[in-house]
């Protein structure tokens, strides 16, 4: 108690410090007064700043797990003589130039060719870095490698934002980043869980789409009808239903658009419907797996194969119908949840109706299962 | 002007901040109860009430921080959910969930049946999510 003797009296008798509540606190409300007039600005660029900084640790540590796990998949799964760890963060930094879009005409297929090269490319390296894996195996590589490859660009845009704000120390520039980090770090986390589903090989809630097409063409032989992508001809309510699906259980979406052509084609046009089905966002509020039916082709990405189907479509006047499961962006690239599974089940029916109500007995009819079938034969 | 993010450095000298901040907390609280048990000191009670003030803040504050700094840390980590799946038998109808194992996939044809040893089939892999409480708004 000697120490905490000292301390008092040094504080009371020696600095004679001023003992009157009211004095120190209106000295103290001046000076933080003066503090945020002159530097709150300042002050509020620096929480932000440090919001930042501690999200971006964050997608550091994501991004290293994430390259972790990779190699060691390669490793396990690839049996590779030498490291693969070099290879990967070679291909980290892999990007892609899309077409020059100041005449737009046939950019589609342009697009085409450059994903098309780009795919290849993506394949020859996990051939090279993992010899011993199977083909399911090395699609379910390359869609690991694609999440990392994802995290690593995330955290490579954010670290800019965040080291041109210090620099700069411009508001603006940190308050952007700022501002759209909750869902920035959403996504980065969604690919996270999505980075792990792939290297296990487990379906995702993007292959809802792929689920219902392979429910309905079971037992049925299914021949390849395009690259990467089987159809199965099925009886169904009295009808005949070709039932288009990536080829599974590897990670793969496969190329629908050329599938659907196909079989167009070798129906001379004579189609009376096609219905697609796929994952799509749903917004907050809505429940996950909930199921909605519209008109339009529902398949994501680039627009090649939208493109593709769509063109087909008004050539032979071919009325397409969608069919829609609900899940937002953590549900869609992590393991699929069993509401999205159930809601298959539930889309079925909903082909059913779709199927009796706008289709004639004895009609030939395109049901499409569109998304990535990991983990779905 | 290289600047590098490493998360590993900011626990430690967080650490030796709040360790800092409660000591001062503790020395504040433990004056004011010396100026308190000691009325010959020419202090008022009144300071004593204002260290006091002070040191719990402090102590509240530090506290506060330790705790924020932990959730991090527990965030920090990439969750993985337990996937199941369900093994169905062909022949007798007989359903089973385990574990999910590399290699499952839905449709695939698995193990002998527990029951009847016919041929059984992967018809689900899903993962169950406990939803937490979310702000509703009627439809």
């Amino acid at each position: 108690m000697d120490i905490v003797a000292f301390i008092t009296t040094f504080n009371f008798q020696l600095l004679q410090i001023p003992t009157d509540i009211q004095t120190i606190l209106s000295v103290l409300f001046y000076v933080v007064f003066g503090i945020f007039l002159f530097y709150g600005q300042r002050i509020q660029m620096y929480i932000m700043i440090r919001e930042v900084q501690g999200s971006l640790y964050r997608l550091k540590y994501i991004k290293d797990e994430g390259r972790k796990i990779t190699v060691e998949t390669i490793k396990e799964i690839g049996k590779p003589q030498t490291d693969p760890a070099t290879r990967v963060d070679r291909l980290l930094d892999y990007f892609t130039i899309t077409p020059q879009n100041l005449d737009p005409a046939g950019i589609v297929w342009k697009l085409e060719h450059i994903l098309d090269v780009r795919d290849e490319r993506m394949k020859d390296e996990v051939k090279t870095m993992a010899p011993a894996a199977d083909e399911t195996q090395r699609n379910n590589l390359e869609n690991t490698l694609e999440a990392e490859m994802a995290l690593n660009y995330i955290y490579k845009v954010i670290r800019h934002f965040y080291l041109l704000g210090k620099k700069t120390l411009s508001l603006y520039i940190i308050m952007q980043i700022q501002m759209i980090l909750p869902l920035i770090m959403r996504e980065a986390e969604a690919y996270a869980s999505a980075l792990k589903a792939f290297a296990y090989g487990q379906p995702i809630g993007d292959g809802a789409g792929a689920l219902v097409a392979a429910k309905l063409s079971i037992g049925y032989e299914k021949r390849k009808v395009a690259k990467d992508c089987t159809v199965a001809t099925v009886p169904f309510e009295g009808r005949t239903a070709f039932v288009i699906k990536a080829e599974g259980p590897g990670g793969n979406v496969g190329k629908p658009g050329d599938a659907i052509k196909t079989i167009i084609e070798e129906n001379n046009g004579k189609i009376a419907n096609v219905i697609m089905i796929d994952a799509a966002m749903k917004l907050e509020g809505e429940p996950v797996g909930e199921v909605s039916e519209g008109t339009g082709a529902a398949i994501g990405g680039p627009g090649v194969d939208q493109f593709k189907i769509e063109e087909e479509l008004v050539k032979y006047h071919i009325p397409v119908n969608a069919v829609i499961i609900k899940e937002d962006i953590g549900d869609a690239v992590s393991p699929m949840r069993k509401e999205i599974f159930d809601a298959a089940d539930k889309a079925i029916e909903r082909i059913k109706q779709v199927v009796l109500e706008r289709t004639k007995e004895g009609d030939k009819l395109i049901i499409a299962g569109i998304g990535n079938t990991i983990g779905i034969a | 002007m290289q600047e590098n993010i490493e998360a590993q450095k900011v626990p430690a000298r967080a650490l030796l901040i709040i360790l800092v901040v409660v000591a001062l907390s503790l020395t504040a609280i433990m004056s004011a109860n010396y100026i308190l048990g000691h009325p010959e000191i020419p202090a008022s009670k009144d300071l004593a009430l204002y260290l006091l003030i002070l040191g719990a803040v402090g102590l509240i504050l530090s506290i506060y921080i330790l705790l924020q700094l932990r959730r991090r840390i527990v965030r920090a980590r990439i969750e993985s959910p337990p996937i199941v799946t369900v093994v169905e038998c062909k022949a007798c109808g007989y359903k089973n969930s385990r574990a999910f194992q590399r290699g499952d996939y839905i449709f695939k044809e698995g193990e002998a049946c527990d029951k009847c040893k016919g041929k059984t089939l992967i018809t689900a892999i899903y993962r169950e999510v406990k939803d937490k409480e979310r702000d509703t708004f009627p439809t």
